[in-house]
C-alpha cells in the first residue's frame, strides 16, 4: 500500500506534465485552481492519468469535491484501500 | 439463378486533390467576449483559438463548397465532367431535403453524379472519405469528390460561454479516384450512442415551433465529458487506425486530428507518444472549429505552408456528436 507521501510525489508527476507546474509546488494544502492554475480541462487531463496510475476510477461528480492536493490524495488512498 | 455482373472496380483507391474555402469574415476573440462575460486570454487558454472565420449570408453552403470542390479538382488534374458521386457532410445546411450535393452537382457543372448528404457532425468528413474509398473499390464510383462543409455560426448561440468561441464557418473537398497503390488506409469508425447527449442541437424542430417565441436551436455541448472523450478515448483509435493500417506513430510525417480544440490536439499528441518530428495540424488557432470542414481546411493549409507534402504519411481522426469518430491513414496528394 503506497503511503500518503508516495501517492503526493505520484500525482505531482502527472501535475507537472499535463500543466508544466514544478512538482515540488503540489503539495498538499495547495489548491489545484487557485494555487497552481489547473484548470478544468488540465484537472480532467490529471484525473484520467491519476486512475491509470493509481488503479482508481475518480467520478466526474467526485472531481468537483477535489479542491486541494491533499483532498486528491486522500481521495486515492481511499479508493486504493 | 441468373447471374448477374459483379461491380468490379479499382483495386485501390487514394486521395487525389484537395481543396479548401475559407469565409470572408475574420473574427477576434475581441469581438465576442462581451456577450459572454469573457476574455481573449481565457478563450486562448481554454481552446487555442485566437479568432475564427464566419461567413456572410452570400458564402452559403453551396457557395463554399463549389469553391473548394473547384480547387480540389484542379489539384486532382480531374474534369468535373468525371466526378461520379459526391458527398457532401455537413449539419449546417437547413434545408432537411433535398441534400445539397445535388445543387453542388448542378453548379460545378458535373455529368448527374450520384449525389447525397451524410450525416455524422465532426466526424463526417472521415465517414465521407471512408466510404468514398469504398465506393472506387467496389466499382460503383470511379472519382468521388467528398465535401465538408458548415456554417456553425447559424447555429452557435453567441451568449454560451461554452460554445461561442469554438465554431466557426469554412469548406474543404477532396477528390478520392483510383490508384495503382494504396493511398487510404482501412477506415477505424464508430460510436457510442450512450453519450448521444454531450453534444446536439438544443431541440427538435417541433418543439421550437411550440415556443411563444421560436429561436434557432442552437448547438449545446457538455464540455468536460467531450474533453476528456475526445482526448483519451481517441487516443486509443487513433493507436488501433495505426495498427489496422500496418504501420507505427513513427511512420507518421503529418498527424491532422479534428480542430475542435488546441487542447485537445495537445492532449492526444501526448497520449499517443507522437514523436515530435511528426507536424501537427493547428489550423484551429486561426480557422475556430469547422466541424467536418477542419480536417480538409487544415491539411491543404499545411501543404500550402509546407508542413506536409505530396507523398506524405497522413493521420485523420475525427470525432464528435453522437458521439461519433472515424479515422484512417492517407497518402497526402
Amino acid at each position: 500500500m503506497a503511503t500518503t507521501e508516495e501517492i503526493r510525489t505520484d500525482l505531482a508527476d502527472i501535475v507537472n506534465e499535463v500543466a508544466g507546474v514544478p512538482a515540488d509546488d503540489v503539495q498538499l494544502d495547495k489548491s489545484f485552481v487557485d494555487d497552481l492554475d489547473v484548470d478544468s480541462l488540465s484537472m480532467v487531463e490529471v484525473v484520467v492519468a491519476a486512475e491509470e496510475k493509481f488503479g482508481v476510477s475518480i467520478p466526474d461528480d467526485e472531481v468537483k469535491n477535489l479542491k486541494t492536493v491533499g483532498d486528491a490524495v486522500s481521495f486515492i488512498e481511499n479508493a486504493q484501500s | 439463378m441468373t447471374t448477374l455482373n459483379p461491380s468490379g472496380g479499382s483495386r485501390h483507391a487514394a486521395i487525389l486533390g484537395i481543396g479548401s474555402y475559407r469565409p470572408s469574415r475574420v473574427i477576434p476573440n475581441a469581438e465576442i467576449v462581451e456577450a459572454i462575460d469573457s476574455s481573449d486570454e481565457w478563450i486562448q487558454q481554454r481552446s487555442g483559438i485566437k479568432q475564427r472565420r464566419w461567413a456572410t449570408p452570400e458564402e452559403t453552403i453551396t457557395l463554399m463548397s463549389v469553391e473548394a470542390s473547384r480547387k480540389a479538382l484542379a489539384h486532382a488534374g480531374i474534369e468535373a465532367s468525371q466526378v461520379d458521386a459526391i458527398v457532401v457532410a455537413t449539419v449546417s445546411h437547413m434545408f432537411q431535403t433535398p441534400a445539397v450535393a445535388t445543387a453542388i452537382a448542378h453548379e460545378l457543372g458535373t455529368n448527374r453524379p450520384a449525389a447525397f448528404d451524410i450525416s455524422a457532425a465532426c466526424a463526417g468528413f472521415c465517414h465521407g472519405v471512408a466510404l468514398a474509398s469504398d465506393m472506387v473499390r467496389g466499382g460503383s464510383s470511379s472519382h468521388v469528390l467528398v465535401i465538408g462543409v458548415e456554417r456553425l455560426s447559424d447555429l452557435t448561440d453567441v451568449g454560451d460561454r461554452g460554445t461561442a468561441f469554438i465554431f466557426a464557418d469554412g469548406a474543404g473537398a477532396v477528390v478520392v479516384g483510383p490508384s495503382d497503390t494504396p493511398g487510404i488506409g482501412p477506415v477505424v469508425w464508430g460510436s457510442d450512442g450512450e453519450q448521444f447527449d454531450l453534444i446536439r442541437q438544443r431541440e427538435d424542430w417541433r418543439d421550437v415551433l411550440q415556443q411563444e417565441h421560436p429561436q434557432m436551436p442552437h448547438l449545446v455541448m457538455q464540455g468536460n465529458p467531450v474533453f476528456r472523450w475526445a482526448s483519451f478515448e481517441m487516443a486509443k483509435i487513433a493507436q488501433a487506425t495505426l495498427d489496422r493500417t500496418g504501420i507505427k506513430v513513427e511512420d507518421l510525417d503529418v498527424f491532422v486530428p479534428h480542430q475542435a480544440n488546441m487542447r485537445i490536439i495537445d492532449a492526444m499528441a501526448r497520449s499517443m507518444k507522437l514523436p515530435e518530428r511528426v507536424k501537427i495540424a493547428r489550423d484551429i488557432a486561426e480557422q475556430g472549429n469547422t466541424s467536418a470542414a477542419s480536417i480538409p481546411l487544415a491539411l491543404d493549409r499545411m501543404i500550402a505552408e509546407g508542413d506536409a507534402k505530396s507523398g506524405d504519411t497522413a493521420l485523420f481522426i475525427a470525432f464528435g456528436a453522437g458521439l461519433a469518430y472515424a479515422a484512417q491513414v492517407v497518402t497526402v496528394p
